[in-house]
């Protein structure tokens, strides 16, 4: 039985490893936390916000999620505040804040 | 169950593409090139006439045969492709890749020199550069050998403990054209005993996403090249457990190499593919005539068997290592390389020479041979002594 | 997918089949655009997706860490076109044999470098042998990952790594390639350019009709790179507008050999606005290289001019 990739990591002993370095799930990336990379973060002033979507096909990192055909506040675990969020934005309702 | 055996007579090529029908693998991507050109040309027509469900995919390049044998191995599909010389070199990098992605791949190469210069006959030096690329290779003497071990292949390369790409060596034209005597084994008992494909993990398989060929950083890629070197060393044990069960169905013994007239025989030639027919025939006039010569023919190269066959030549007084195949080392060919390594950890004392044969598909005659095994009794006595590895048939 | 049936809020509410957490620099283009092109794959249906060595494969499977939801694969730079014509083609044989029943796509992605240059013989093979596929080639025009080499794809003048601009250098002195015409050319049935535009209806139709078209498609999708093409990253928009307001990046498609232009400038901006916003071509605005924009710009012209003929034929 094949380790899980949550299982596997730069300890793991040669005999552990999958074969070919193959992986059988999908998406396990989502375990790599890239928000530490933020040096700005996105805010949402959600008065402004009108749900138009248009930010979410602009994030590179498919930190937006959806849900009952509204946008959901920000994976902060992953957003990397790049700002492209902010530009696409056509209300002024995201606005980029220094720091995490 | 065993196979009656069927008489009759064909190419190389033809007994490679004879077994492909009874193996009735799912993919074959291959690009023309000589000598291997036929298999891909046999196996095109048993498509077109119905007799496999086999796809072909006439790609554009031998890089592109390589990445879409990978491609369809990792999909889940029984991948094979076919190859010589140039077309082996322009798969190099996906040589490396294919193994690395652990992918049971089977080619099936016609032994040809790479340029150069340019030059279409039998010589090593294209599946030799690829000796280090992570796959099993197996070489044959005739046409037989070729469409017993491509059968055998499928078998080595699916096994749980190996899951790597194995290539079936024949040489070109001596033995992918020359039509010879074969016997073909029937067709239930072959399906039989190559079975049914059905890997565990595969990019097409319904409930599981699978993906292949990651960046890696170094502290992953040590340790998956040792997983994949202790594949090759697994491999050992497979390649005789199929050979077993293969003479069980057959009646042919297959093992890492063959012994000819070894067991007692003073002095040895060693060498790999076609030429072992001659080389045959010089050993049976030499014991005519009380010299106790014999030959080791190297059938497995990858996994390299050194220390059984350093084991098998212990009692030798004088060995001649053959290698049709220049390393341009300035130190011998790889099978000489790799044979003395093996004989001075197994403490042999023998004389040892490395001999360059046939390169460009320089013909080999009984006669060269037998001025072998002469140089090797001579260097038994302490009369002869090479200070250069000797090139054989050469003029100078 | 009809134009007229584009539901925009419906697509943004498909699950993502690229995750967060891959490792592409922030703001890149490319991850925009393969989210998009994957986000158009109908709600269950399932895909194999491949791609060339490039950012795209270092970044999204860096093991153990795949960012597709769906089945990857990923072996060389310059076969991305072959090895998925290899699963294709398994997938074909797989089914025929009743060994899998569900229905997959194909898509594949590659940047320029992998599909102008090393890659254009694969993937001129597996377009012209018809596999059921879709190449997509996120083209930020350079060699970005190895840091910015100038590729066939890299526009004329740019500064790049290997076109430095400099004291006797304008930078790259040739002229781009136009792949979408050479993929036109194989006379496969989709031929698409495009990117970033407005709500992306151009790329997610496009992507679509590329994924459900039978027989191969080509996707060019110009994906900026904010470090490549030195800009800040949040001005992406601006310049993706820009490039299609000054016909240097035309929307059109090729569908069965039919040439249709998407989009025509009510004005057509100078390409200087397009030029500007980018470092590569901040040598063009120094006094005396006035001569190198009036080159570039005519070049644009003259490539617009022919893409309008085609697109009247």
């Amino acid at each position: 039985m094949s380790l899980k990739a949550s299982e596997i990591n730069e300890k793991t002993k040669w005999q552990d490893l999958t074969e070919g370095l193959q992986i059988y799930e999908p998406a396990t990336s989502k375990a790599f936390e890239t928000g530490e990379w933020r040096t700005q973060t996105p805010v949402t002033d959600w008065n402004k916000c009108k749900q138009c979507l248009l930010c979410v096909p602009y994030c590179p990192d498919s930190c937006i999620a959806v849900k009952n055909d509204k946008r959901q506040d920000f994976d902060y675990d992953h957003c990397k505040g790049c700002g492209i969020c902010a530009k696409a934005c056509p209300f002024g309702a995201i606005s980029m804040r220094e720091g995490k | 169950m065993k196979s009656k055996a069927i008489k009759t007579r064909m190419s190389g090529n033809e007994a490679v593409a004879h077994a492909i029908k009874q193996i009735n693998p799912d993919v074959m991507p291959a690009f023309p090139i000589t000598p291997s050109t036929e298999i891909p040309q046999f196996v095109a027509s048993m498509i077109a006439n119905g007799e496999i469900d086999t796809e072909f995919i006439p790609v554009e390049s031998e890089h592109s045969a390589m990445s879409a044998t990978m491609g369809a191995s990792a999909a889940g599909a029984r991948a094979i492709t076919a190859t010589s010389s140039c077309g082996l070199a322009l798969m190099w990098e996906m040589l490396y890749v294919t193994a690395s992605s652990r992918l049971p791949v089977v080619m099936a190469l016609v032994n040809r020199g790479l340029t150069g210069p340019l030059n279409i006959n039998a010589e090593h030096s294209d599946s030799m550069g690829a000796r280090d690329a992570g796959w099993i290779q197996i070489y044959s003497e005739n046409n037989q050998e070729a469409y017993d071990n491509f059968l055998q292949a499928h078998r080595i390369a699916e096994h749980k403990d190996v899951h790597l790409p194995v290539m079936i060596c024949q040489d070109g034209f001596i033995t992918s054209h020359a039509v010879q005597n074969i016997t073909l084994w029937e067709d239930e008992p072959i399906k039989e005993f190559v079975g049914e494909y059905n890997p565990e993990h595969y990019l097409l398989k319904e409930d599981e996403a699978m993906a292949v060929g990651p960046y890696a950083v170094s502290n992953y890629c040590m340790e998956e090249k040792k997983a994949h070197a202790q594949a090759m060393i697994n491999a050992k044990k497979v390649i005789l457990e199929v050979a077993k069960e293969f003479e069980e169905i057959t009646g042919q013994k297959y093992g890492f190499f063959e012994e000819y007239k070894l067991e007692d025989a003073d002095f040895a030639v060693v060498a790999i593919g076609s030429v072992c027919g001659t080389a045959k025939d010089a050993v049976d006039k030499l014991r005519e005539q009380g010299i106790k010569a014999g030959l080791l023919k190297v059938r497995v190269f990858r996994p390299f068997p050194g220390e059984e066959m350093a084991k098998a030549l212990k009692n030798c007084k004088a060995i001649a290592i053959m290698d049709r195949c220049e390393s341009y080392s300035a130190n011998g060919g790889p099978l000489g390389a790799e044979l003395m390594a093996a004989l001075f950890r197994e403490k042999v004392t023998a004389e040892a020479v490395n001999v360059m044969y046939g390169l460009s598909g320089r013909d080999v005659r009984v006669e060269d041979v037998e001025e072998v095994f002469d140089w090797l009794t001579k260097m038994a006595k302490g009369e002869l002594k090479f200070t250069e590895y000797p090139y054989l048939g050469l003029r100078d | 997918m009809e134009k007229n049936t584009f539901n925009f809020r419906e697509m943004q509410a498909r699950e993502d089949r690229l995750a967060p957490g891959h490792r592409m620099c922030a703001g890149c283009g490319g991850t925009i655009a393969v989210r998009n092109v994957l986000k158009a794959l109908h709600p269950g249906d399932k895909a194999v997706v491949g791609n060339a060595t490039g950012c795209l494969e270092v970044s999204t499977y860096m093991y153990p860490y795949t960012a597709y939801e769906d089945s990857y694969i990923h072996s060389a730079f310059e076969n991305a076109g072959a090895t998925l014509s290899g699963v294709e083609t398994a997938y074909h044989v797989l089914r025929k044999k009743g060994k899998i029943s569900s229905n997959y796509k194909f898509i594949t992605f590659g940047g320029d470098g992998g599909t102008y240059d090393i890659g254009l013989q694969s993937l001129s093979g597996a377009m012209e042998r018809g596999h059921d596929m879709v190449y997509v080639c996120y083209d930020n025009g350079a060699y970005m990952n190895t840091g910015v080499q100038r590729s066939s794809a890299t526009p004329m003048y740019a500064d790049t790594t290997t076109t430095p601009s400099g004291k006797v250098s304008d930078g790259k002195p040739q002229a781009r390639k136009d792949l979408a015409a050479v993929m036109a050319a194989h006379n496969i049935p989709y031929v698409a350019q495009t990117t970033f535009i407005g709500n992306m209806k151009d790329l997610y139709v496009k992507s679509e009709k590329a994924i459900y078209t039978p027989g191969p498609a080509f996707l060019n999708i110009m994906a900026p790179c904010p470090r490549g093409w030195k800009y800040d990253a949040p001005d992406i928009i601006e310049i993706c507008k820009l490039a299609v307001e000054t016909c240097y990046w035309p929307l059109f498609e090729v569908i069965e050999g039919k040439w249709i232009l998407n989009y025509k400038p009510k004005n057509k901006l100078p390409l200087e606005d397009f030029l500007k916003k980018q470092g590569r071509f901040k040598h063009l605005f120094t006094p005396g290289n006035e001569h190198l924009l009036e080159a570039f710009q005519k070049e644009t012209d003259r490539r617009w001019e022919e893409l309008l003929k085609k697109c009247e034929m």
